[in-house]
């Protein structure tokens, strides 16, 4: 089997079982929408403060959302032993790896990014800053996916895994939503936020090029010892 | 002379070279200690702005300084641990994980005792102290890791991996934090700013930053020659060593 046909194939799979578990791609949306209803439950429901804080808010619950997604990324295929069958596969895992990455996204922060102008509408972000909004976790759930899967690889048979993999994997995403906030703050306030765009960009070019080495080894530490 | 070197990966070499080490060092690093925290705390000048609150920079430089070698420390010793799955640097990469938590705990906290009298406020969102802040949750994540797995070479290879993963990032993480706070904060007081310091001052505090890597390379052997005797207690060396 060819390499592209293998990870068309690896694709197809994970897209397909997602489909089938619809429960488990809504469930971390849902988890956004709902951090989403506290935060004016806490702070308060006034036009004023919600849209001042909008934009890093915006991002901290895709961010949250994105990280729940990638919770049980590789869970199942450890448990019931494919994914020993595809770290012994011919084809090199880097690609695999990046294609079920790709499948992920897909799935949850591409989702994300298609729903954030509901929540901003919710916690009005003013309307000028809708379309770097879309754009930036557009650009930003790459790295936001690729870096939660490396946890997720991480923490793939450790027992209540879920705590230990935010506690892992958030510090790592202080960049992107540095940038991103930044970015749809910017936009928020008129001024021109290509540049944070540009970086959001970079950081997921090179999480998505780094990142299936990192969980290649992750998996194979786990797969070999099991 | 790379003989010495090749010795230190094998545990019963480690200890037998730091049982013949460790005294010098202890000596070493708390006379550097002593001395420096004597002359600091009492014989330096006091400073012009700050009075005497400046005196806590003594510990709370040494311990930053050191909570980012620490982290580095720990990350080489990862790599090593992965490409040539030399025991001591496993043994080394476990050590040093909480021993650079600490160091960074302890810099957060002087710094907080440093910043209320001198600038009112016991914690700042700025560039460094939040760098610290994430530096010290990345350290934490690696001891959680290293713990979750039951097999414990399994965790150690897992916390290699995370420290690694950290270390492309720390630079990254770094910098977006500086610019993040130049965005945020037009600097009117510049905590970062950096005055130059007077000779009298600089001097215990350079002792002392020495006296703290010492400390630090005492730390790492003391609780690596621990981990050694756990590990290796089957062994006929460890059970001569016990009688």
């Amino acid at each position: 089997m060819s390499l592209a046909s293998a990870c068309w194939q690896m694709l197809r799979r994970d897209l397909t079982l997602l489909a089938r578990r619809k429960m488990d791609v809504l469930n971390p949306l849902l988890f956004g929408f709902l951090v989403a209803l506290l935060f004016p439950l806490g702070l308060g429901p006034a036009p004023a403060s919600l849209a001042l804080v909008a934009p890093g808010l915006l991002w901290i619950i895709a961010l949250l959302s994105c990280l729940w997604a990638t919770d049980g990324v590789f869970d199942e295929d450890f448990h019931d032993g494919s994914l020993a069958l595809i770290l012994l596969s011919p084809q090199p895992a880097y690609f695999l790896i990046m294609a079920r990455l790709m499948a992920h996204w897909l799935a949850s922060g591409f989702i994300v990014a298609l729903v954030s102008p509901v929540l901003a509408l919710m916690l009005y972000l003013p309307s000028e800053a809708m379309g770097v909004l879309f754009l930036s976790l557009l650009l930003g759930s790459a790295s936001l996916v690729c870096i939660g899967a490396v946890g997720a690889a991480l923490t793939v048979n450790v027992r209540n895994g879920g705590v230990l993999l935010s506690l892992i994997v958030l510090p790592l995403y202080v960049p992107v939503i540095i940038f991103g906030s930044a970015a749809v703050q910017a936009a928020a306030q008129l001024q021109d936020s290509t540049a944070y765009l540009a970086i959001l960009a970079a950081m997921s070019l090179l999480a998505i090029v780094l990142v299936p080495l990192a969980i290649t080894a992750a998996l194979r530490i786990n797969v070999d010892a099991a | 002379m790379w003989q010495f070197f090749h010795k230190l990966g094998s545990p019963r070499w480690f200890y037998q070279i730091s049982s013949s080490l460790l005294p010098w060092l202890g000596v070493l690093s708390a006379a550097l200690i002593i001395t420096a925290t004597v002359w600091g705390l009492a014989f330096a000048p006091m400073d012009f702005k700050q009075g005497n609150s400046f005196r806590i920079i003594y510990i709370h430089v040494p311990s930053a300084f050191l909570a980012l070698a620490g982290y580095y420390t720990m990350a080489i010793a990862g790599a090593v641990y992965l490409i040539w799955r030399m025991k001591m640097a496993e043994i080394v990469l476990r050590v040093a994980a909480p021993i650079g938590a600490v160091m960074t705990f302890l810099a957060l906290i002087t710094g907080a005792i440093w910043g209320k009298p001198t600038w009112g406020a016991w914690w700042v969102w700025d560039a460094r102290i939040t760098s610290m802040l994430v530096l010290f949750f990345l350290y934490m994540g690696v001891v959680a890791l290293a713990g979750s797995y039951q097999r414990a070479d399994l965790g150690s290879k897992a916390a290699a991996i995370l420290a690694l993963v950290g270390t492309v990032n720390i630079p990254i993480i770094y910098k977006s934090v500086d610019w993040w706070y130049s965005l945020h904060q037009p600097a009117t007081i510049k905590f970062t700013s950096k005055p130059s310091i007077h000779p009298d001052m600089l001097w215990p505090l350079l002792l002392m930053i020495v006296g703290f890597y010492l400390l630090y390379a005492v730390l790492i052997m003391l609780h690596a020659r621990a981990e050694i005797v756990q590990r290796e207690q089957r062994t006929r060396w460890i059970q001569e060593l016990a009688k």
